[in-house]
């Protein structure tokens, strides 16, 4: 088959899902989780169903400001603040304790009987964040680092090398792009399990990108024709290794965003794009890109000997 | 080398062991495994081996991280401006110290204490499992250190009165070696005023214990010999080199004051964790069952092979978790399923590759050529995530990476993960086939 015949189409569905991002990313930006932002987050698990509005209007009271209430599960609520202080967590239990029991001003009694069950706590102060960002940006630059040396070592050809990588970061690109349309439309957070997921994209892309360039390599052994036809080939033979592998992939993250609880919702949601750029880009990024260069050159040589 | 057979034998017993130490200790009663109802009595037995000198006792139980097990990973910063630059490591391990003795006031299970320096900032990360109460663990973990010297009231007075002189007076403390019995011993060395307070108290109490508290808790027992002058004294006895260096330590944690501060908090209740376990193992269950039925209904009896394969993967690598141990967090758990997903990537290249061959060649051949072949893109493409993994699990404990945190749990995984789909994926469904093809040649025969 000639996969190769819609190159451009290739490029053109790429280049759109690319602005796209550029353009949610400077529009809307990405929405930044506690671990890199600071601040605080409580989740609570009541006897009852409560209005989030009121629970927002009561924190409020209180003197608080920017807080965010999300449902979890059955009557668990997710509160996000800014970062707290110790005696700050009271004040918002007594104020939770106040809508739940309806009383004006709650004791230390009111507060206990209305059963409020502290799922989780946490709190990031404003100087744990830029060190994580750091940090993470060293993560991303030595692992794109070491990947790119490697296969750049393993096909002895700088083409190849530049091909997968320029796939890897088409895939991690338009993951960021998508995360900020998420983070925008349904409160995706760019948070540590965003990282994670983003670097394990990373790699997953360049791993199923081997797969292909191996076995143009290898035809090319054997077989003295155009790289064009090689390429074509190669897509045909590995075409269906690269779905079925997504698919079992696919089948585990599904499970996982849709089971796994709200914790790692977004994370397995985010592995989960991750993974299907990754299978796209092998064949309709990374081969098209390793021709369309392979062209490029044979051509500018052909130009030279006129 | 060994036929196929024989080591299709080693894969069995490697996969009983395996399955033996992946098995829950007991299983607990409330779990229904349909009508089986003995297996609600079984027992699991650790391994204890004693023999002569070979001691060997294993626990095999999985170790879940505070996101699942509950309890609270606080991380406190260290304010070293104080403190001389020389003197801040024994400054920071002093404080650690205190730190760890404070926790084990809680008599928790296993709490885990470790520093962290990054661009000149010096962090205490806490982890406590199963704690109730964090904020009053916070309050007394968060304490600067006091160093307090004694006396031993006699006579009307008995018990332990408090003196003057505190960690304030004194400069620092450290090991050193007796000269003459070459033993170890603490040497302290106070400041001018803490010399002149330090003179007065031997000199009353020549004969007598003088002990030495530390957040009110007794570390030292010295008995005075002499009245010592001049601000330096010696406390021997009959130390290890170890003893003698932690209350080196605890002295110092006294005399060198940092004060900490909470700069991060992180939660769990247990009933959180323990919900997060369950959803885990319910979505890996059925990701796994589809993984397990798209196996065969793509690749049919080969399909049953690499399932197989699957299932022993899953087998060795949760006996690895205990073995090692690893301790399980949420994303190291999303780690093991994504491993588990691409766990099957190498039977896939495979079966494929054999579909090639098998036009060309007979099966036992083409079997062989098509696992020649698939391995140089397997180890190829595995290598570069192995990469990305060894960054994110950070070994090496290098300080400009993450030392701590969800996404070292995920690395850890996900490397384990692939480590061991290699085997199983390559070496035991390559034998399964080998023994399963001649199978099949023998019969067309």
């Amino acid at each position: 088959m000639d996969w190769l015949h819609y190159k451009k189409i290739y490029f053109l569905l790429s280049g759109i899902a690319i602005a796209v991002g550029i353009f949610s990313l400077l529009t809307w930006g990405l929405k930044l989780g506690v671990d890199f932002r600071g601040g605080s987050i409580l989740e609570y698990k009541f006897e009852k169903e409560i209005s989030t509005e009121k629970l927002i209007e009561e924190i409020k009271n209180e003197g608080f400001d920017n807080v965010v209430i999300q449902t979890t599960g059955a009557n668990t609520y997710l509160i996000k603040l800014p970062p707290l202080q110790k005696e700050d967590k009271e004040k918002i239990a007594s104020a939770t304790a106040k809508l739940i029991s309806s009383t004006e001003e709650p004791d230390q009694a009111t507060v206990s009987a209305a059963n409020i069950e502290e799922l989780r706590f946490e709190t990031v102060g404003p100087s744990v964040g830029p060190e994580l960002v750091k940090k993470t940006v060293y993560a991303i630059l030595i692992s794109s680092g070491m990947i790119l040396l490697w296969v750049a070592f393993q096909f002895k050809n700088i083409k190849f090398g530049v091909s997968a990588i320029l796939a890897m970061f088409h895939d991690t690109f338009i993951l960021i792009g998508f995360f900020s349309l998420l983070g925008h439309f349904f409160g995706a957070e760019v948070d540590f399990l965003f990282v994670t997921a983003l670097l394990t994209t990373l790699s997953f892309s360049v791993h199923d990108t081997i797969v292909v360039f191996d076995r143009i390599r290898e035809i090319k052994k054997q077989r003295n024709e155009e790289l064009k036809d090689i390429a074509n080939r190669a897509l045909t033979e590995t075409m269906v290794r690269s779905l079925n592998n997504s698919f079992t992939i696919i089948f585990m993250l599904i499970a996982l965003l849709l089971l796994g609880g709200s914790t790692i919702k977004w994370f397995a949601g985010a592995l989960l794009i991750g993974t299907i750029l990754g299978t796209y880009s092998s064949p309709f990024v990374a081969v098209p890109l390793l021709v369309s260069w392979d062209n490029l050159v044979v051509r500018i040589k052909s130009f030279r000997r006129k | 080398m060994f036929s196929p057979t024989k080591k299709l034998v080693l894969i069995l017993i490697l996969t009983i062991i395996a399955a033996y130490i992946s098995l829950p200790s007991k299983i607990p009663i409330n779990v229904h495994y349909g009508p089986l109802n003995i297996e609600k009595t079984l027992r699991r037995n650790d391994l204890s081996i004693h023999r002569g000198k070979i001691q060997i006792d294993k626990k095999f139980d999985l170790v879940l991280g505070l996101d699942l097990e509950g309890g609270s990973h606080l991380v406190f910063e260290a304010d070293t401006s104080q403190v001389d630059g020389e003197k801040k490591k024994i400054a920071l391990d002093g404080v650690r110290n205190a730190i760890e003795r404070r926790v084990n006031l809680f008599g928790v299970s296993e709490p885990n204490v470790q520093t962290s320096s990054f661009e000149g900032k010096d962090r205490i990360i806490v982890e406590l499992p199963g704690i109730k109460d964090t904020q009053q663990a916070i309050d007394l973990i968060g304490q600067t250190a006091q160093l307090m010297f004694a006396e031993v009231g006699e006579g009307e007075e008995p018990g332990v009165i408090p003196t003057d002189l505190t960690g304030a007076d004194l400069k620092n403390a450290e090991v050193v070696f007796d000269q003459t019995t070459g033993k170890p011993v603490v040497s302290l060395n106070f400041t001018d005023e803490g010399a002149r307070k330090f003179e007065t108290l031997t000199e009353k109490n020549i004969g007598k214990v003088l002990p030495i508290f530390l957040d009110f808790q007794p570390i030292s027992t010295p008995v005075v010999q002499e009245k010592i002058s001049g601000g330096s004294a010696q406390i021997s006895g009959d130390f290890s080199l170890e003893a003698a260096k932690t209350l080196a330590i605890q002295l110092n944690a006294g005399a060198l004051p940092v004060p900490v501060q909470l700069v991060e908090q992180r939660s769990v209740g247990a009933t959180l964790g323990a919900e997060s376990v369950s959803k885990s193992i319910q979505a890996g269950l059925i990701g796994l069952g589809m993984v397990l039925l798209f196996m065969i209904s793509v690749y049919g009896r080969l399909g049953l092979i690499a399932d197989l394969a699957l299932i022993i993967f899953g087998l060795i690598t949760l006996a690895l978790y205990k073995l090692i141990p690893v301790v399980l967090t949420l994303p190291g758990i999303a780690g093991f399923l994504l491993s588990v997903g691409m766990a099957v990537d190498s039977n896939i290249l495979i079966f494929e590759r054999f579909k090639e061959e098998r036009v060309k060649r007979q099966n036992a051949d083409a079997l062989e050529v098509s696992f020649g072949r698939a391995w140089d893109s397997i180890r190829d493409a595995n290598i570069s995530t192995l990469v990305t993994a060894f960054i994110l699990a950070n070994p090496l404990d290098w300080n400009f990476l993450h030392t701590s945190g969800p996404v070292r749990g995920f690395a850890i995984t996900l490397a384990l993960g692939i480590l061991i789909s290699l085997f199983t994926g390559v070496y035991v469904s390559r034998n399964l086939l080998r023994v399963f093809i001649k199978e099949n040649k023998q019969q067309r025969t």
